[in-house]
């Protein structure tokens, strides 16, 4: 049993995301490249972040009809956790495993800072190891993350509580609602109804050393990897 | 020789969803003086050219390759130009 990091050409947070899961939650990974047409059997997939294909005609566009996509799709559909960060949560979203999509940054500008966010539902295989309401920390770094739906789509994900972390400002416990990017209703990050694949904009790769300043995204790696390697072995092999 | 078809989508976002780039040109074009500019809307404009196929079977591949991955259907709309 393994974890999938897909690499795209363009992609550049999939090492990071292997040393994470491998040296520090200790979960056994393997890189796959996009030209791949199956998973060699993993129980979870992760698209990292960066800018795949150059974020060419809109970010995560072409990679959405890149040949490992079918895979990944199989996977999802047959519930295995598939975890999206960044350009990875723009590429679920253009191939139709999200919903809504991410736009150009209201303000126009490519942002890279730290930023909090609340967890909103602390009930998914992703955040069991958060709590409700906890303001975590990390960095977003993205130009396309403004997210938007329609009203019924909106409606729809905030009523069963798909919506699972919505940015704050400033980083403190009673922070209201904030807004760095123009998303509709502050979203940060979704589930599926199904609840199995999870797309947020910020890095928890970028926050699970201390070292490096926050340790507030590890929680939500464990957590993907106990989902991924203890369940139950999907009857197909993707 | 067989003859070129040439085409053109355009894709531009759906009336209604926010244009922040459009906005911005708007904006500055206004600042500099040109007030009679009420809106600006910014689309792409992709061309192709097509071997082999009638003006129709263009028509139709490009529509199915603007479905899949030209355009975005929850943000934009696309239109679809042949000579």
């Amino acid at each position: 049993m393994s974890i999938a990091v897909v690499t795209f050409p363009g992609s550049n947070c999939d090492r990071d995301c292997v040393h994470v899961l491998q040296n520090i939650v200790g979960a056994p990974t393997v890189q796959v490249f996009h030209k791949e047409t199956g998973l060699h059997g993993v129980s979870g997939v992760l698209v990292p972040g960066g800018f795949s294909y150059g974020d060419y005609l809109r970010a995560g566009a072409l990679a959405k009809v890149s040949p490992i996509m079918p895979a990944i799709r199989r996977f999802a559909d047959a519930g295995g956790p598939v975890l999206g960060i960044c350009n990875g949560f723009q590429i679920l979203c253009e191939a139709g495993l999200l919903p809504g999509a991410l736009m150009l940054n209201r303000n126009l500008r490519f942002i890279s800072r730290w930023v909090g966010m609340r967890v909103e539902n602390c009930d998914t295989i992703y955040t069991r190891h958060l709590w409700q309401g906890q303001i975590v920390r990390m960095p977003m770094a993205h130009a396309e993350g403004n997210f938007t739906a329609d009203p019924e789509t909106i409606a729809a994900l905030e009523a069963n509580q798909q919506v699972i972390f919505r940015y704050v400002e400033p980083v403190r416990a009673d922070a209201p609602d904030g807004n760095p990017n123009g998303s509709i209703n502050s979203i940060a990050g979704i589930v599926n109804d199904a609840g199995n694949v999870l797309g947020m904009m910020p890095h928890p790769d970028r926050a699970s050393e201390e070292i490096i300043g926050s340790t507030d995204g590890l929680p939500i790696f464990r957590a993907f990897a106990e989902a991924a390697l203890n369940s139950v072995r999907l009857e197909h092999s993707f | 020789m067989e003859e070129l078809v040439k085409a053109t989508v355009i894709v531009e976002l759906k009336d209604g969803v926010l244009d922040p780039q459009g906005q911005a040109i708007q904006q500055l074009l206004v600042q500099r003086g040109y007030s009679q500019i009420e809106q600006v809307r910014v689309g792409k404009k992709v061309e192709f050219e097509l071997s082999g196929v009638s003006v129709e079977q263009g028509r139709t591949m490009l529509a199915e390759v603007a479905d899949k991955l030209l355009a975005n259907p929850i943000i934009e709309q696309y239109r679809i130009e042949l000579e």
